[in-house]
């Protein structure tokens, strides 16, 4: 038994609470006291339609392995396990391994919900795809699985991700996409949200919307982590064989929450694997300019859903701020706070800062240039190394490829030079 | 007999259709809004619809989203839509129907939220991203202080679902024209009598339809298969532009208002 009697304890605990857990979400999407479906009328049959078609879809073989047959010859997976060794000497302490989703088709770990959506998009008879995207990952994903199906696309993206994520807007434009500009409010990733809903409420009979995290009304996120636990589920039998054994601890960035549910939804039941989720802290939580919903928000409902949220006493929304667009969001998917509720995972924040020194110190260590927004999660892994020790073994799932962050990054150190305004030291 | 029952019974004897407006509170000020409210209701506004402002009005077309953007930057709140419904209550008798999204209720509190609504003299609540299913709660705090939750029943909303939301519903329904959100139109939505039919089978009260409305002739269409007509973004661009009084008189003589000032 590696365990000191303490953490038996935690262990115990959890495993109570995953009994609980057993019964979640209810048939109306809640997860105790989170979740559910917050949305316009107009929007609620289709809603229960989608939620309807999941379902039998889910009791469907012939769903299941279309799905898995394109997961292994369109993405290319599964996505290997691998052990970081250069990153592990460097940080003295536990076994570092990667799940590599940046070596997925497309980058990221996005195309494995899109694929999984656009399959149920056409099973309901939709000709017509839309998204919103914050870093520009999902609209891509979207954008490739709309070109795979031969169906329209449409894409919410707000001004500022459009500028600061210009290569992937290029990107679905050769996908064919037509991505929208949002210039509602701090024009990033919440306002493409709020556009791309007013939008679906207008199209609802042709269009069916393609969320890209585990937030929105309920079925979206069930159904998101359902198709994104394919990375935990491998993750697993990886891990296994490379190790004999599971991790001590697994470390994936939350924006939304996708590829930390993803990841963490296989090993819940594991009572002695550690569940950690990065939010953003931007310029520092103290600073009020940060993405850290479940660290330094409250109880709220934001575009469908009720969880943690950033907003004022009055309950505006507040605006987020992150250095990754992929996580500049003000709310968190509602498993990620029952999660947070329940102990059964623990939420960390991470800077603008440390995440751009993880981005480069990646690179320059292992050869891979890691997205700003799995840079997040490799910044907790370095504080985190030593804690599990050597002996032990953390996996850390690398959410996406940082090619499309490059112009941020330089920007940012750039910036570095001359001292960064309003960040938290 | 409570003061919505009471309009629609009235107007029913007149032979008029309930023209209900919408205005934003606090748009551009709390002191505008509020002198916007007297003269709707002083030229024939029959409900007054008073808006609350979110951050992320998810139903709203641009017009009502700059309107709630000015109302957020001139301090506006759940807390001092309260006020000023009080003080108006103070001069009229015309039902007011607060109208807004769920979370600055639900940061207020529920209870609260109902309590302090009752107190001031609101007689309904409409939330519009507070469907049925997850309205439970803030319905029976609302029952308990006498105030109404409006239904709102969508294009898209099949019968079987209509029965669900209209079962012991009280105050009005609210008929979403459009699949869409809040703005005038050039044409009004097909389908609309329809729909407005198949409701009066399922429900004892008053009809109000709304979405998309921005003229005297749309008014008139629209409500003849419905007891009344909202018109929102139509009246927030003429308070703007400082021609509501007139649009006001041109959309209640549409619905049979003799209202001559």
């Amino acid at each position: 038994m590696r365990l000191a009697s303490r953490e038996g304890m935690d262990a115990m605990m959890s495993k109570q609470n995953q009994m609980k857990m057993a019964n979640v979400p209810d048939t109306t999407g809640h997860f105790e006291g989170f979740g559910g479906r917050y949305v316009a009328e107009t929007l609620m049959p289709a809603l229960i339609d989608v939620e309807k078609a999941y379902a039998a879809a889910k009791d469907d073989p012939s769903f299941d392995r279309e799905f898995r047959d394109l997961l292994k010859h369109y993405v290319g997976r599964p996505s290997p396990l691998y052990f970081a060794p250069r990153l592990t000497e460097r940080f003295g302490g536990a076994r570092i391994y990667l799940k590599r989703e940046d070596l997925n088709h497309t980058g990221a770990h996005k195309i494995n919900n899109t694929l999984g959506q656009a399959l149920l998009a056409r099973r309901m008879g939709k000709r017509k795809l839309m998204a919103e995207t914050g870093a520009g990952q999902h609209g891509v994903a979207t954008a490739t699985v709309a070109a795979r199906f031969g169906m329209e696309c449409d894409v919410f993206m707000g001004e500022e991700d459009i500028r600061r994520q210009a290569p992937n807007v290029q990107r679905m434009k050769l996908l064919g996409a037509r991505v929208v500009p949002v210039s509602s409010g701090t024009k990033t990733l919440k306002d493409a949200m709020s556009e791309a809903l007013r939008a679906w409420v207008a199209n609802v009979d042709t269009t069916f919307y393609v969320i890209g995290t585990v937030a929105g009304p309920h079925p979206y996120p069930v159904m998101v982590r359902d198709f994104q636990s394919v990375i935990g589920v491998e993750t697993r039998e990886q891990i296994l064989e490379q190790e004999k054994r599971l991790p001590d601890m697994v470390i994936a960035c939350v924006g939304g929450g996708s590829n930390a549910a993803g990841i963490f939804y296989p090993f819940l039941q594991d009572a002695n694997v550690r569940l950690v989720g990065v939010e953003a802290a931007g310029l520092g939580v103290g600073t009020g300019m940060h993405a850290a919903s479940i660290g330094a928000g409250q109880v709220g409902i934001l575009h469908g859903s009720k969880s943690y949220v950033l907003q004022d006493p009055e309950g505006q929304i507040l605006n987020a701020h992150s250095i990754s667009a992929g996580l500049d969001y003000p709310g968190v998917g509602p498993e990620h706070a029952y999660w947070a509720d329940k102990k059964r995972a623990v939420y960390v924040s991470i800077t603008d800062r440390e995440a751009v020194q993880a981005f480069h110190e990646l690179a320059l260590v292992e050869g891979i240039i890691p997205a700003l927004e799995s840079s997040h999660a490799l910044a907790e892994v370095r504080k985190q190394a030593k804690e599990v020790g050597e002996g032990g073994c953390i996996v850390v799932c690398l959410s996406g490829r940082g090619d499309k962050d490059l112009e941020s990054v330089l920007e940012y150190d750039a910036k570095g030079s001359q001292g960064f305004a309003g960040e938290e030291r | 007999m409570d003061r919505i029952q009471q309009t629609f019974q009235r107007l029913k004897l007149e032979g008029r259709k309930a023209l209900v407006g919408f205005l934003m509170g606090g748009d551009p000020t709390m002191e505008a809004s509020e002198a916007a409210c007297r003269v709707a209701l002083d030229n024939g506004v029959d409900i007054l619809e008073l808006g609350v402002p979110f951050s992320d009005p998810t139903a709203d077309g641009s017009v009502i989203q700059a309107a709630g953007r000015r109302a957020l930057e001139a301090g506006m709140t759940l807390g001092r839509s309260l006020e000023m419904v009080r003080r108006l209550r103070a001069s009229y008798e015309a039902p007011i129907v607060l109208f807004g999204y769920v979370n600055p209720i639900f940061a207020y509190g529920y209870e609260r939220t109902a309590r302090e609504a009752a107190e001031a003299g609101v007689d309904a609540m409409l939330v519009v991203d507070l469907p049925f299913e997850e309205s439970g709660e803030f319905r029976k705090h609302l029952d308990r202080h006498g105030v109404a939750f409006v239904p709102l029943v969508a294009p898209t909303t099949g019968e079987d679902r209509m029965k669900v939301i209209l079962k012991g519903s009280k105050g009005f329904v609210y008929y979403i024209m459009v699949k869409g959100v809040t703005g005038a139109r050039t044409a009004l939505a097909t389908g609309v009598s329809e729909h407005l039919v198949l409701l009066r089978k399922n429900t004892r009260l008053p009809l109000v339809a709304g979405f998309g409305v921005g003229s005297g002739v749309q008014a008139r269409a629209a409500a003849e298969h419905a007891d009344g007509v909202v018109v929102g973004s139509a009246l927030v661009t003429a308070a703007t532009e400082g021609r509501l009084g007139p649009l006001v008189r041109e959309l209640s003589a549409a619905l049979g208002g003799q209202k001559t000032v």
